[in-house]
């Protein structure tokens, strides 16, 4: 009886609800005529989209930087990456490797000033990031009207300038991670190895990195930056160097997402990518300021799990749409539930 | 109630009244009999009793912690005493027995408090503070519809009022001043009418009224409480400035370890034999100090000109002060007067200017890196806030400064480029000095913030010596820690002085322990060092170091006669 509470406590009482219904419906689903094989694509092919930005939470997260709900900028600088690429006309490889250069370079600037500004805002930072991932977005749909890209497979055809709200990335990097090394499993299923693959390196770079020096000090910033202080650590350079890196992350995150889905989403695209990625970290079992990869990997997959088999499952059960709500009340219910439960570290 | 203040006007004052007042004809505005108090098994106070006379003044003097605050408490039924249990014994007022369940309770039986702090309205005019919440109103029509809450303020008898309350108090008071624009002393004075407000004030209790006024200013305070005793009002006068209390107090209480030691009328009371009633125990002869021969001096490892730290509360203004090689270096002083700004400021952690030099090198302040660099440590009085990260382990707590500062325990990878934390060599670090300072924990991977105040002080001494520094900064080492905790503390200090050379600085409210352990002891006072003694010292010198200026200039025209 003992084990099994301290196995509650260890794991958490949420993350064992959302994984038992997540359980239970896959359990369900043959029963109310969900095919398996097409959940289990979708949300194999959902976790490989999604990881990266996710794991963007992570850096921000250990410096005591907070959630990072100003990931739409990230986001956006992927938008350009992509968007510059295609403009370019480069595609395959050659196209996927520059939109990836441009993003992480543009990741990097943009990063720096937001963290700057979190830098004087210490304490509110997850209200300001919010803003900033607001004011960002709104900035660039102004932006993607002007900006003088010329590619017709961007631009509106009548009229001739200002970048369409999807652009399909079909014949230049559709799919490239996803089929790289793709494995087929039965007649429908393809698992994605190489999304995967890119996810779990990126992974394994951020544990790497928290695990130098520098990563040791970020960490102990989040902890008690005072302590930190005291230690001879820079402490606003720790935040910058993090807010930097999840930035950097959510392009490239994006990116990734891109190729799997098959579309570049602008103007108001990056407001969806935020909210699932932090519901997502937190239900992996991260809290406001400590975060680690098995977080990130259980997070991705239990949230992606149902964001995808509730609604098929509900909808057939109930014969209605309720698949863009139960998204929502679960993404947010989420976040809301671990803010209330956010504990200032003692001091 | 007028009645009785022009009876009691018509009284001689104070001292002239003395006689008749030890003949117990005058029933005691305020009686404690047998009063304790104990937080969580902690004595605090231990069956205090004494008497407050009308018209009288009695100072209440002692160390930090000694207990008068918590006296304080007590008598205005502050909320925490009953939260933490109550209090023993009893208290009398006017003779009927009282137990205040709330301020308010201690307000309406004729108790008034000034505390330390200001608590006023900077926005409003000194008869606005001194009269707040007890505004005199005025009926209008409104009122009989909607009740009281439509008053409105009758301003003229508001004035009336303020003036009468500071007309008592004997000071040049502007009652339609704003008091964000009075000079400090006049804010003094604002708190002080507002208690003469009341009108069944009988006893005021000031909690050191002067710690923030200038000399004149003081006087000027002093001469008003005079006046008010003079109107039968008894004051309680909390104060660490000796020699202000010898010249208006008719008794001294003096409270030490939560005991009363002396109860005695101010006759022909020296500063001198206050000061040492205040902080002497009668020390038992520590073995544990260096005899005199052995004690390091010469060489100097540490040169301090003109110090500056700007730390709340704690200020240090002019410090001037050479720590010699291998020495073990006491800092002393009343709570407030800037002895822990002093190491806070030199390892940067608040702003700081001035000169430091490490063995002759000048170490720029306000860079903590620099400070570590340069081979100094610090021990931080607030463990949990500076001193520990409280969710991660005892190794990363140990470990981490020496790792960012020394590299230990990091792996270059490829040729350097990067810099890989070794768990395994943290670990080993952290069982080492687990076995080495006795630290009772279950592994080395427990947290922190688990730990018992007394091992956590361990893993924060722990985390300094990993630095193997040259000059050590120990602040507070044994605050809230147990006694068997502080012994070891103590020891392990002593220990690592002598074996291997480390010159230790270290800054404590205890002066006991100081005087156990140090081989000179400089005393802080009002930001700057007001002496150094050897631990040797009478234990009246260091009182009187502690106990201001003014006190010492006329401890020295006492010696003198």
């Amino acid at each position: 009886m003992s084990g099994v509470k301290a196995f509650v406590a260890d794991f958490g009482l949420p993350r064992i609800i959302i994984a038992v219904f997540l359980l239970a419906l896959f359990v369900i689903a043959p029963f109310v005529g969900v095919s398996l094989t097409s959940s289990f694509i979708n949300v194999t092919a959902r976790f490989g989209m999604n990881g990266i930005m996710v794991l963007a939470m992570v850096p921000m997260i250990q410096s005591g930087c907070g959630l990072n709900f100003g990931l739409p900028l990230g986001v956006i600088a992927g938008l350009l990456g992509a968007t510059l690429g295609i403009e370019f006309g480069l595609t395959g490889i050659a196209g996927f490797g520059v939109a990836t250069l441009i993003t992480l370079t543009l990741g990097a600037i943009f990063g720096f000033g937001y963290g700057k500004l979190l830098n004087r805002v210490k304490g509110d930072e997850m209200m300001i990031a919010t803003y900033v991932g607001f004011s960002s977005v709104m900035l660039m749909s102004m932006a993607w009207i002007v900006l003088p890209y010329k590619s017709p497979t961007m631009i509106w055809g009548f009229a001739g300038e200002g970048l369409r709200t999807t652009i399909s990335v079909e014949g230049f990097w559709d799919k490239i991670l996803s089929n790289f090394l793709a494995v087929r499993i039965g007649p429908e299923f393809v698992f994605p190895t190489g999304m995967v693959l890119v996810f779990a390196i990126c992974v394994a770079l951020v544990w790497f990195f928290l695990h130098l020096k520098t990563g040791t000090a970020m960490t102990a910033v989040g902890s008690n930056p005072v302590y930190a202080r005291a230690s001879g650590i820079d402490v606003n350079r720790m935040r910058l160097v993090s807010v930097v890196l999840s930035t950097m992350l959510g392009g490239f995150g994006i990116l990734v997402y891109q190729q799997s889905f098959g579309f570049i989403q602008l103007y108001e695209g990056p407001f969806s990518m935020a909210f699932p990625a932090v519901a997502a970290i937190l239900i992996g079992g991260a809290s406001v300021n400590k975060a680690n990869m098995v977080n990130v990997f259980v997070g991705t997959f239990l949230f992606q799990g149902i964001l995808t088999m509730t609604p098929s499952v509900i909808n057939s059960v109930i014969k209605a749409d309720f698949s863009e709500v139960i998204r929502v009340i679960i993404s947010n219910g989420m976040i809301l539930y671990a803010l209330t439960r956010k504990t200032k570290v003692a001091r | 109630m007028r009645g009785r203040i022009a009876r009691s006007a018509r009284r001689p004052s104070g001292r002239a009244r003395r006689g008749k007042a030890t003949m117990n004809s005058i029933e005691p505005i305020l009686s404690l009999r047998g009063v304790g108090k104990a937080y969580d098994g902690t004595r605090v106070l231990e069956n205090v009793s004494f008497d407050v006379l009308p018209g009288e003044i009695v100072g209440l003097v002692g160390e930090n912690g000694a207990g008068k605050t918590t006296l304080m408490r007590i008598l205005f039924g502050m909320t925490v005493i009953a939260e933490t249990g109550g209090y023993e014994g009893q208290i009398s007022l006017s003779g009927a027995r009282v137990s205040f369940k709330s301020p308010f309770d201690a307000l309406d039986a004729g108790i008034g408090m000034v505390h330390q702090e200001f608590s006023l309205v900077p926005g409003f005019t000194a008869t606005e503070n001194i009269l707040l919440n007890r505004e005199s109103l005025e009926s209008t029509m409104l009122v009989d519809l909607f009740g009281k809450r439509m008053s409105v303020l009758d301003r003229g008898l508001m004035d009336r009022r303020a003036s009468k309350a500071i007309e008592r108090l004997g000071v040049p008071l502007d009652a339609s001043m704003l008091v964000k624009e009075m000079p400090i002393g006049h804010k003094q004075f604002t708190e002080i009418a507002r208690e003469l407000d009341r009108e069944n004030v009988k006893l005021l209790v000031l909690d050191e009224p002067t710690a923030v006024l200038t000399e004149s200013e003081a006087e000027a305070l002093l001469s008003a409480l005079k006046i008010l005793a003079s109107q039968g009002i008894a004051i309680i006068f909390i104060s660490h400035r000796l020699h202000e209390v010898l010249a208006i107090c008719d008794k001294v209480v003096v409270l030490r370890d939560g005991k009363l030691i002396k109860e005695t009328r101010n006759e022909g009371l020296t500063l001198r034999e206050v000061a040492s009633l205040m902080v002497g125990r009668s020390l038992e002869k520590a073995a544990t100090i260096r005899p005199v021969s052995e004690r390091p001096s010469g060489t100097p490892i540490l040169e301090i000109e003109g110090l500056w730290v700007d730390m709340p509360g704690e200020t240090v203004r002019d410090v001037c002060l050479s720590v010699s090689k291998g020495e073990i270096l006491g800092i002393g002083g009343l709570a407030g007067q800037g002895k822990l700004g002093l190491p806070n400021g030199i390892m940067g952690l608040f702003p700081a200017g001035g000169s430091v030099k490490l063995d002759g090198k000048s170490v720029p302040l306000n860079a903590p890196r620099k400070t570590l660099d340069a081979g100094m440590a610090f021990v931080s009085e607030d463990r949990r806030g500076v001193g520990l990260l409280l969710d991660e382990g005892i190794d990363w707590n140990i470990a981490f400064t020496a790792m960012q500062v020394k590299g230990t325990a990091v792996i270059p990878l490829l040729g350097g480029l990067f810099q890989w934390r070794s768990d395994v060599a943290m670990r080993e670090l952290a069982l080492e000095y687990i076995a080495a300072l006795d630290i009772k924990c279950t592994g080395p991977h427990q947290r922190a913030g688990n730990l018992s105040g007394g091992n956590q002080q361990k893993v924060c001494l722990a985390k300094a010596f990993a630095l193997k520094p040259k000059l050590l900064f120990v602040s507070e080492p044994t605050r809230g820690i147990d006694v068997g905790a502080k012994r070891l503390v103590l020891d392990t200090l002593r220990r690592y002085n002598r074996e291997y050379g480390t010159t230790i600085v270290m800054v404590s409210s205890e002066l006991e322990e100081l005087r156990s352990i140090c081989d000179r002891i400089a005393i802080i006072d009002e930001g700057s060092v007001a002496g150094i003694l050897p631990p040797e010292a009478p234990i009246e010198d260091f009182g009187l170091l502690m106990a201001g200026r003014l006190a010492r200039e006329a401890a020295a025209k006492e010696a003198a006669k």
